[in-house]
């Protein structure tokens, strides 16, 4: 997790994506300009996070804690990102199967990557009854709390 | 909403799949000819795609024994075996894999998918914690579908994805099945059988192998990898089908448990369908003895496999991770493996097409498979064509077609 202050200092490296929330929805954006040309675009984000920048480190040490959900929305989007359609922002509401080019596949996949990362295990039969992102964060987080 | 609607999606990419002119999922074998050939679009056709690894559908043998047990018993047992009874053959088959397997049970099934998804979805019940590896066959995902208890997938192949899940349930209750294949379908890579037994031995697990690809060709006796690994003893489960090393059709499991046979009267699969018929059996019986008599099948198989996937590897073909009876070329996306396929038709040669969604990873591939009746002009012959091809396509790499161009 970097803060807006370390994209200032220029700790964000040209062609990583990084993403942003505000009010849980997620906007994704590709390095392409210095970082600081994006200062206006993350104005109004409470947090951001660099895919690629050795920082997961910080992630890792986050999970002892509990999840918060900024920071399980935000891991459950950086596996969606590559499916994203057009412009259109993930949010808690998007339908995973439905809004996205991912396929169950796919989607059984990113579930096992995310199990991994938040060291619990999400039966297959439960992974059926979710649809958008919200319901995974949740089932997510319940679970975290149970571990 | 239609009854077909929700299929658009899967419509439209057949469809694309089609406008190569060919069905690859509806060819007509027009006439069989033998284990590696066969009429299609009024052409002799080179099979590379059959699963036939032992080349016995046409065994001498086999095919006799099948026909006497026609004339002795008829055509089809017209029911199953808690219906009609068990036939005295039927039986006897039991007993002859259990004794292949040094196992005192075994079950016969009509199908191997049938074995799969009864068996599983039944030992795995309610309260119950069953693990399966995330490329497993459609048999296995389809048991999962109808077991009551909790199923979770491990990566492929990885006892460590493996362990971590079993680590995670923790003191949970109710019993941990692990299901794991032999060789797997697609890419023909075996399972790290011994490293996955020692995680099912540290967390109690009980163990189902799949050798439906392995029967035959591995281990010194061709019971597959539960024997080339050397834990016969750990699995508790071992299933497998006579549709492919075999040369027929029917499913079954082989285990040591005192309770084995109260399966006969809970797994659905296995009483509500119809037994194997007398010629099936009957073949199936003899092919376990070639099994048995002729090792040199499979010296000759891995033979095959290694001119093939040596051959291809050679020429730039990105293949599976090891020589396996498969050999599953990877290529770029699913219209460059139809178009592929599709040549391979033209120059006469037939193998599968495997793509997403019946693939893992979303990847696209032509899955060969070998046969130990395969010559090895036949084997170099299919690498000269499939390497034609793959320049063709631009499947394979500049440097190769610098090389080809410099020769000209
Ligand atoms: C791994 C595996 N298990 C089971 C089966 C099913 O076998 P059968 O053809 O006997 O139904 C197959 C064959 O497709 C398979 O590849």
């Amino acid at each position: 997790m970097v803060s807006r202050e370390a994209l200032a200092i220029g700790r964000v490296k040209y062609g990583v994506t990084i993403c942003h929330f505000t009010r849980n929805r997620c906007f994704w954006h590709k390095v392409t300009a210095h970082p600081r040309a994006l200062e206006s675009v993350l104005r109004t984000a409470h947090q951001m996070i660099v895919e690629t920048d050795g920082m997961t480190d910080t992630l890792e040490r986050a999970r002892v804690s509990g999840q918060s959900r900024g920071e399980v929305i935000r891991e459950i989007c950086r596996h969606l990102a590559p499916f994203q359609t057009g412009e259109r922002p993930i949010t808690g509401d998007t339908v995973i199967a439905k809004d996205l080019t991912i396929d169950s596949l796919a989607i059984m996949d990113m579930v096992m990557e995310l199990e991994d990362h938040f060291d619990i295990s999400i039966p297959m039969n439960v992974v059926a009854e979710i649809h958008t992102v919200d319901q995974l964060a949740d089932t997510i987080q319940k679970l975290c709390a149970r571990r | 909403m239609g009854l077909f609607d929700r299929h658009a999606g899967l419509l439209e990419a057949y469809r694309d799949v089609r406008t190569t002119g060919y069905d690859p999922f509806q060819i007509r074998m027009e006439r069989v000819l033998s284990p590696t050939e066969a009429i299609i679009n009024g052409r002799k056709m080179l099979l590379v795609g059959t699963n036939n690894y032992f080349g016995l559908t046409f065994d001498p043998s086999c095919m006799e024994a099948a026909i006497e047990a026609i004339r002795a018993e008829g055509t089809g047992t017209t029911g199953s075996r808690i219906a009609n009874g068990s036939y005295s053959e039927h039986v006897a088959l039991e007993q002859e894999i259990a004794e292949f397997y040094g196992k005192k049970h075994c079950m016969v099934f009509t199908t191997g998918y049938q074995a799969n998804l009864g068996l599983i979805s039944t030992l795995a019940g309610e309260g119950d914690q069953l693990l399966i590896d995330a490329d497993s066959h459609a048999s296995i995902y389809d048991a999962c579908k109808m077991t009551q208890a909790e199923v979770v997938r491990f990566k492929h192949n990885d006892p460590s994805s493996l362990e971590a899940r079993l680590r995670r349930l923790g003191d949970r209750p109710g019993n941990r099945v692990v299901v794991l294949e032999g060789i797997y379908s697609m890419l023909g890579d075996s399972a790290p059988l011994r490293e996955f037994i020692e995680v099912c031995k540290k967390y109690g697990a009980y163990v189902i192998v799949d050798e439906a690809h392995s029967l035959g060709a591995l281990g010194d006796n061709g019971r597959g990898l539960c024997e080339s690994a050397g834990v016969l003893d750990d699995c508790h489960f071992i299933v497998g089908t006579f549709s492919k090393t075999l040369g027929a059709i029917g499913g079954y499991c082989v285990s040591n448990d005192p309770d084995f046979d109260i399966l006969r009267v809970t797994v659905r699969s296995y009483m509500f369908t119809a037994s194997l018929p007398p010629s099936i059996v009957a073949s199936v019986r003899q092919a376990l003895k070639v099994v048995k008599a002729r090792p040199e099948l499979r010296t000759q198989l891995w033979a095959n496999v290694a001119t093939l996937y040596e051959g291809l590897a050679a020429k730039g073909f990105k293949l599976g991770p090891e020589h396996g009876p498969v050999v599953g070329v990877h290529l770029p996306d699913r219209m460059t493996a139809i178009g592929f396929w599709r040549a391979m038709l033209d120059a006469g040669i037939y193998v599968n097409v495997a793509v997403p969604p019946a693939t893992p990873n979303g990847v696209s591939l032509l899955r060969c498979s070998v046969c130990a009746v395969h010559t090895k002009e036949q084997l170099e012959h299919i690498i000269e064509v499939m390497t034609g091809i793959g320049r063709q396509l631009g499947v394979l790499d500049d440097r190769t077609l610098r090389v080809v161009g410099g020769a000209r």
